[in-house]
């Protein structure tokens, strides 16, 4: 009757890994997403009008 | 002779891995705050003008940096902080993170916090930043900390680099203005620690780290951190001369410097009676309270001339 029991644990073990990777894999999507937003943003704020001033 | 073998997969199962809130509490989130305080009085308070995105950034980076520095000395202390009430709960003692993982992860966000910093903002506030995480780690954590008692003495100008990096920020230049943010900082270090040290002795004591009333005792750090508040208040004036404050600030200045003043006398004269201890609480408090309240009154007094023009 043991058995079951022990099964039972590992499984919620399972469940508890599987659901602390998937915040660890969405936490760093995140800060992926927002490195891509951070440095478009940084790149559009160094460049300012001067695109629209270049000499042609 | 038989051999146990693991595999990957058999490993990563016993250690569940630490959940996003474990790495959170790596990045030490309470002196992060501090952090991004004073580097804000230091971007505000510099001269000239900031793009608020970059602002925005440069603040990013150096908290994200600050953090980065202490997820490695998460991981270089975790033997001692297992032995500590004041840290046995940190992720690592706890056996949610392994010391490896806290490792790359302070590795990671060091190199990329730099890196941003320097590529978006400046360099030479990159540059502060990479020396503020390489003392904290290296000289602080990994040579000074279990070597000597004068340890946060030293090691006490990481913690006292983020408004000099935040005014290289706005400036790309390092002034007096900005050492004296630095001297503040780093003579308030001092008393600050030895007053908690006092009343967690037996925790330094335990774990061999030579704290100074460990190695020296009580009675010579209560004289220490008298000197260290004297030293402290005497720069705190400072700024009134340089410009960096103004009426307010001069107010605050000697008002606050009177009542830090006022503790360390009463901690010292408390010698080894039983209420000693208190004195110490009342003064770790206090000096919290200190630091805050003039790097507020900076940051106002220059947050209204920013806006007045």
């Amino acid at each position: 009757m043991c058995e079951p029991k022990g099964n039972g644990l590992a499984q919620s073990d399972e469940k508890e890994r599987k659901r602390r990777q998937r915040g660890r894999s969405i936490a760093i999507a995140l800060v992926l997403g927002a490195l891509v937003v951070l440095f478009y943003a940084a790149t559009i704020v160094r460049l300012g009008g001067n695109v629209a001033k270049r000499a042609m | 002779m038989a051999e146990t073998t693991v595999s990957y997969d058999e490993a990563r199962a016993e250690h569940p891995g630490g959940a996003v809130g474990d790495y959170i509490a790596l990045l030490k989130p309470r002196v992060m705050s501090l952090v991004i305080f004073t580097a804000l009085t230091g971007l505000l308070a510099a001269p000239g003008p900031l793009h608020p995105f970059m602002a925005i950034v440069a603040l990013l980076a150096i908290a994200v940096g600050a953090g980065a520095s202490g997820a490695l000395n998460m991981w270089w202390d975790a033997d001692i902080d297992a032995r500590m009430e004041r840290t046995q709960s940190r992720p690592i003692p706890q056996g949610r993170v392994t010391p490896e993982e806290a490792a790359t992860f302070g590795l990671v966000l060091s190199i990329g916090s730099v890196i941003t910093l320097g590529v978006i903002v400046d360099w030479l506030a990159a540059a502060l930043l990479a020396l503020t995480i390489a003392f904290y780690v290296v000289v602080y954590t990994m040579w000074l900390k279990r070597w000597t008692p004068q340890n946060i003495v030293i090691g006490g100008a990481a913690g006292a680099f983020p408004p000099m990096i935040g005014w290289a920020a706005t400036t790309g230049t390092v002034s007096i203005d900005s050492v004296l943010l630095f001297l503040i900082i780093f003579l308030w270090t001092p008393p600050h620690f030895w007053a908690l040290a006092l009343v967690r002795s037996d925790d330094y004591s335990r774990v061999g780290v030579p704290m100074l009333p460990v190695v020296a005792g009580a009675a010579e750090t209560r004289r220490q951190i008298l000197l260290y508040s004297v030293l402290l208040v005497g720069v705190s004036l400072a700024p009134l001369w340089t410009g960096l404050g103004g009426v307010a600030y001069g107010v605050a200045a000697v008002a606050l410097g009177a009542g830090f003043l006022a503790l360390a006398c009463r901690l010292w004269a408390a010698g080894d009676a039983p209420h000693g201890a208190r004195r110490a609480r009342q003064l770790f408090g206090y000096s919290i309270l200190y630091l805050f309240l003039l790097f507020a009154v900076i940051l106002g007094e220059h947050a209204i001339q920013r806006i007045v023009g």
